[in-house]
């Protein structure tokens, strides 16, 4: 079986997932028309989010991640695949009112707040924004929420930022600016794209701190993505585990965390720095290889050319997503 | 054997004229061995690759150094013309900055880089300057092939590999690696740390390397130094310094990173801000973050550094009592 469509969702307790994706796919033609490639950068991706649910998804650069975020967020179009949240499915081509009412539900947390804050916007502008354009609060008690939810989001005191610039910001209070302008919309589920990697790691904790505090007070489901095991760790409740544009592993975080089973997720357990990760000691092997070339994976496992345990079947069928335990699910040959 | 390298109370500030606005680094001592990882960590600001720049020869103006000097092999590098330097740079002491993969020329082929760069040091074609640089991208393990290619054909690890070896082609015998694996995966990060471990100990160099990821040093760095709004706070053995962290920052920064595994609890990272270096306040540059500060103390006098064993210092109150009893 190559399809991992069709397969039971992680949890049916009545209530539908916050968010629901099924089969989601995207393909990018690059290259001269005539010669073009495709780039296969998200494939088949089946997951949901519960509500008030943390998922870690981890991966190297080229993974899908962020193209997963995106396509959720709806920035980018996906090639084929359902998105649903609360159980709605957002269409094909959404109407205008459609898209707006799906992004007042998803937001999304940029990785680089350097670039993701316009320089000429005010952070009352910016914050001000989606409370506006969703009509959320009445122009008269706009001032007031732009105060909460930088209050809310550590920066106080709010009235002496409402009226400074990016600039005069540091890249610690830039993302908590980014993160007030996310929840000013009022969403049930947040997508942060790695939202620490660009900070100092003091200043890392801290905003991981803050989602994690809001994201129980607010009861969201946040979607966390990074390439930082440790921080997938802190974060989340459930972790996935991607690679050329799949899920390789899934499962409940301290799961994955100590007995990851898939090859990928042993060789990212080796590579994170840190004198407590013993599995270096006598590792089975080591860092070798390039990442995949997404424009001609191959028809097997994609990291069948990398794997110290391949086999001849790796090579020739793409392994199913199947069950290893409690909602612990691993894309292997060796578990099947 | 004296030292490779050997900073000494070394105070660098930054200003077009005196007095300088911002002092960055303050009385910073430091000692590298042929052969020896040190590592510096701190957070942004913390002064670290203004130290770096200074003990390689590369501060530029407004920065100056104000006292203290800098001796590589008994040569006080402060009092080196910038001919001298320019001498000393690549063939002796090379450095790789951060995000160095933008450092290559786009629009030269890696091998005409080198060519220039070691052409600049005498070292022509005809000495066989294509067969040294090739050898160098054996052992940064990069397959021969790209020696022709153009940077953007590279992958990003690949040039960072391209820099690291344009930094080593001429064999030089101090290297300072400023942030070098910060922008790349961990897998990718991971391999570069590999062979960066097994060159020192191949080729003999001394490292320093710059890191705000404390974990990473302590995998790598023989010795490590944590800085703090200019100061050297703790200096000890990499083993050492993760086993027993002395100075309260050091345990602070410790606490910056989520463990791999465990229960998961709640971890409170450093709270508040660093200093601000125009207006430091006077005692310990850290009382105001520090959970341990000593009311009255920290505050007001400047914490003495304390050797606690051989190797092992810090710059804090809370040891000086046992300084006492040691002297």
């Amino acid at each position: 079986m190559v399809s991992t469509l069709g397969l039971p969702a992680e949890t049916s307790e009545g209530a539908s997932p916050e968010l629901e994706v099924r089969g989601l796919t995207k393909n990018y033609s690059i290259g001269r028309i005539g010669r073009q490639k495709v780039v296969r950068a998200l494939s088949e991706v089946d997951l949901s989010v519960e509500k008030g649910e943390v998922i870690g998804l981890v991966g190297e650069s080229g993974s899908g991640k962020t193209t997963f975020a995106r396509m959720v967020v709806f920035l980018e179009r996906p090639t084929a695949g359902e998105i649903l949240v609360g159980g709605r499915t957002l269409p094909r081509r959404p109407s205008a009112h459609r898209l707006r009412e799906h992004r007042r539900e998803v937001q999304m947390i940029f990785q680089d707040p350097y670039s993701s804050l316009d320089p000429r916007n005010s952070v009352r502008y910016s914050v001000a924004r989606p409370l506006r354009s969703f009509g959320l609060v009445p122009r008269s008690a706009e001032r007031e929420a732009v105060e909460e939810l930088l209050d809310q989001v550590g920066l106080v005191p709010a009235v002496g930022f409402l009226r400074r610039y990016p600039h005069e910001l540091s890249g610690g209070q830039r993302q908590r600016v980014g993160i007030a302008r996310a929840l000013a919309a009022q969403p049930s589920l947040i997508l942060a794209d790695e939202p620490t990697s660009m900070l100092d790691v003091s200043i890392r904790l801290t905003i991981m701190n803050l989602l994690l505090d809001l994201q129980r007070s607010r009861s969201l489901s946040l979607v966390f993505i990074t390439h930082d095991l440790g921080a997938a760790n802190y974060m989340s409740d459930r972790i996935a585990i991607m690679y050329a544009g799949r899920i390789q592993e899934i499962g409940p975080a301290s799961v994955v965390m100590s007995e990851p089973k898939h090859p990928y997720t042993q060789l990212l357990h080796q590579a994170a720095p840190g004198p407590e990760n013993e599995r270096r000691q006598g590792a089975p092997f080591e860092a070798k290889g390039d990442p995949p070339d997404l424009t001609s994976l191959p028809p097997g496992c994609p990291f069948a050319p990398r794997c110290p345990f391949v086999q001849a079947r790796c090579r020739e069928a793409l392994p199913a997503l199947r069950q290893v335990g409690a909602a612990h699910r691993v894309r292997c040959v060796l578990y099947d | 054997m004296p030292p490779l390298l050997e900073i000494s109370e070394l105070t660098i500030g930054y200003g077009w004229q005196p007095p300088p606005s911002v002092i960055a680094v303050r009385g910073v001592s430091l000692s590298v061995a042929a052969g020896e990882i040190v590592g510096i960590a701190g957070e942004s600001g913390c002064g670290k690759t203004t130290l770096a720049l200074a003990a390689a020869g590369l501060l530029d103006p407004p920065g100056r150094v104000l006292s203290g000097s800098v001796s590589y092999q008994g040569t006080d590098l402060t009092s080196l013309s910038a001919n001298e330097l320019r001498h000393l740079h690549l063939a002796e002491i090379s450095m790789v900055f951060q995000a160095s993969m933008n450092v290559l020329n786009p629009i030269m082929r890696i091998r005409d880089q080198f060519h220039d760069a070691m052409a600049a040091h005498g070292v022509h074609s005809s000495d066989g300057a294509r067969q040294q640089a090739e050898e160098t991208f054996d052992l940064v393990k990069i397959p021969r092939r790209f020696f022709d290619a153009y940077p953007h054909q590279l992958s990003g690890g690949m040039r960072q590999r391209a820099v690291i070896a344009l930094a080593i082609v001429l064999r030089p015998k101090l290297l300072f690696l400023d942030e070098p694996t910060t922008a790349l995966d961990v897998v990718v990060q991971r391999s570069i740390l590999q062979s960066l471990d097994e060159l020192r100990h191949q080729l003999g160099f001394g490292v320093v390397f710059i890191t705000h990821d404390l974990s990473l040093l302590v995998e790598i760095a023989d010795r490590i130094a944590i800085m703090y709004a200019g100061a050297l706070v703790e200096e000890a053995p990499g083993r050492e310094l993760h086993e027993k962290p002395c100075h309260p920052y050091t345990t602070a920064l410790m606490s910056c990173f989520p463990p791999l595994g465990g229960p998961r609890q709640r971890l409170q990272g450093i709270p508040g801000q660093p200093p601000d270096l125009r207006n430091l306040p006077k005692g310990c540059p850290f009382a105001l973050r520090c959970p341990e500060v000593i009311a009255g103390t920290c505050e007001a006098v400047d914490p003495p550094t304390v050797w606690l064993d051989g190797d092992h210092r810090v710059l804090c109150h809370l040891f000086g009592e046992k300084a006492a009893d040691v002297g």
